[in-house]
């Protein structure tokens, strides 16, 4: 049984065992506008919670996605380099970024819930 | 303190069609509309027919005997040999040779137009009215909004409104009526496509827009999709690529300057500009194409191809969807600009192998004769 939890930084994780699905959101897609590029991290690279880990080019800028776990990465979305719309058209979906294995499943609970995601989205807007 | 932003005309039809508001050059505009975005808007213009509100931009009229004569003392345009009916591409210089503003100049017979940039629309306009004084009366026609219809179809969709416009060629101008008022239309554009740019009262501009959309190959299109058009296009952005520092010869804009004009000189910065055009310059504006998808931006470090020396900085890129690849313009060393020219281009730390390309990018679709 999965739990999907959000950062204030528009990303989403999806923990299943021992295999942490990583995203950004549909708000975060809907800024960003078209898609044209990811730049993912190296298979079995180490992220750190909070700092950079990607970064997405749309159309009109770069923004940088940050890892809402640390871990090390074990596998990584290859459509995303041919298709890298599928973050626009589903980013919650076949629009993921990379799996993880994550080295603190402690901070998972710091994350928010999707309630408190979606508060917080209509708060800061 | 921050000004507060202005907003065209047109700003309720944008909120009304869901646009993407952002804050560009003093003004609210629209980025995108709802339902569309950047990348299909510009294949939309491309391929069928788009609505861009340009009403950010000012319309200047001049008008005087002396109009031409007095317009040669601030730009190098050729305006004395302009004929009726026609539009040239100049610029405003300062003492430096540095591009204070790039305009169209319209000649309508009984007066002349020029449109400005928005960002300097305020400045330009003191400007003229102080310099043109001895020569023509200069005022803002501010009570206008500047529509423009971008795209192969945008011939067969104004001459339903103005019939008089479907045998214009590229920058011919017409003074016509459109919906009851009078227009002011000029084939050209900023998007490479064939297309008209139509000033008319504000008043009337979102009965307009709208009658526009009533058509099914028209649609809306944002500051987004203009500015991915134009790069492709090669046209340089006022702000970005030419500024009061840099010159039309380093633009390579200079074709914009007649026989004519350089033998006789009179405009600001005549010297840096003529000696630039006997002797070459510094720097000189190319266009980039990069070997990868990621779209290079502003201000990246453009290096030689093994990515030792620093030979010259982009200006403006993004993606360019009718190519589906990174469009940029940059200046770098003339040594180094020329035709498929191989460079490395920094972006987020890694060089990437990039070539220098003649622009445009995309070929452009103006109806000549």
């Amino acid at each position: 049984m999965s739990e999907k939890r959000f950062t204030k930084e528009h990303e989403w994780v999806e923990l299943d065992g021992n295999t942490a699905v990583i995203g950004i959101t549909d708000h975060a897609q809907e800024q960003l506008g078209d898609v044209v590029f990811v730049e993912l991290p190296a298979l079995s690279a180490v992220v750190e919670k909070d700092k950079q880990m990607a970064v997405v080019e749309s159309v009109k800028a770069a923004s940088e996605v940050y890892a809402p776990l640390s871990g090390t990465v074990i596998e990584l979305n290859a459509a995303l380099s041919a298709s890298p719309e599928l973050v626009n058209s589903a980013p919650e979906g076949e629009g993921w970024f990379v799996k993880i294995t994550p080295s603190n499943p402690d901070e998972f609970a710091s994350l928010m819930t999707k309630e408190e995601y979606d508060t917080f989205v209509k708060e800061s807007h | 303190m921050v000004e507060a932003l202005r907003r065209t005309p047109l700003y309720d039809f944008h909120i009304e069609k869901g646009a993407k508001i952002v804050p560009f050059a003093g003004f609210e505009m629209p980025l995108q509309y709802a339902g569309a975005g950047i990348i299909a808007e510009h294949k939309h213009t491309r391929e069928e027919a788009s609505l861009f509100d340009v009403s950010h931009m000012g319309i200047v009229k001049i008008e005087g005997k002396d109009a031409a004569k007095g317009l040669e003392t601030i730009t190098p345009g050729d305006f004395m040999s302009l004929p009726v009916g026609k539009q040239k591409y100049s610029y405003f210089t300062n003492q430096d040779g540095g591009i204070v503003d790039d305009i169209m100049v319209a000649n309508y017979g009984d007066f002349f137009i020029a449109v400005v940039n928005a960002g300097s629309r305020d400045a330009d306009l003191a400007m003229m009215q102080e310099k043109l004084a001895p020569y023509a009366k200069v005022t803002e026609m501010a009570d206008y909004a500047l529509l423009a219809l971008q795209g192969p179809k945008a011939r067969e969709v104004l001459k339903t409104f103005a019939p008089d416009t479907e045998d214009m060629a590229f920058m011919d101008v017409k003074e016509t009526e459109i919906m009851g008022e009078q227009a002011l239309v000029s084939c050209s554009g900023y998007t490479g496509e064939d297309g008209f740019e139509i000033a008319l009262p504000a008043v009337k501009a979102e009965d307009f827009a709208a009658a526009l959309l009533d058509n099914p190959v028209v649609k809306p299109a944002g500051l987004g999709a203009r500015d991915t058009l134009r790069l492709e296009a090669g046209l340089p952005l006022h702000g970005n690529d030419i500024d009061a520092n840099t010159t039309p010869v380093e633009a390579g804009l200079a074709w914009a300057i007649s026989q004519r004009r350089r033998k006789e000189g009179g405009f600001p910065g005549e010297e840096v500009i003529l000696a630039q055009i006997a002797n070459g310059t510094d720097l000189k504006l190319v266009g980039i194409c990069v070997e990868s998808r990621v779209p290079v931006r502003s201000h990246a470090v453009i290096k030689d191809e093994n990515g030792d020396e620093e030979i010259g900085m982009v200006t403006s890129g993004s993606f360019g969807a009718t190519l589906n690849a990174p469009v940029a313009l940059g200046y770098i060393d003339p040594a180094f600009a020329a035709d498929g020219v191989q460079v490395k281009v920094v972006v987020h730390g890694n060089l990437l192998g990039a070539k220098i390309v003649k622009l445009p990018f995309v070929p452009h679709n103006y109806v000549r004769k």
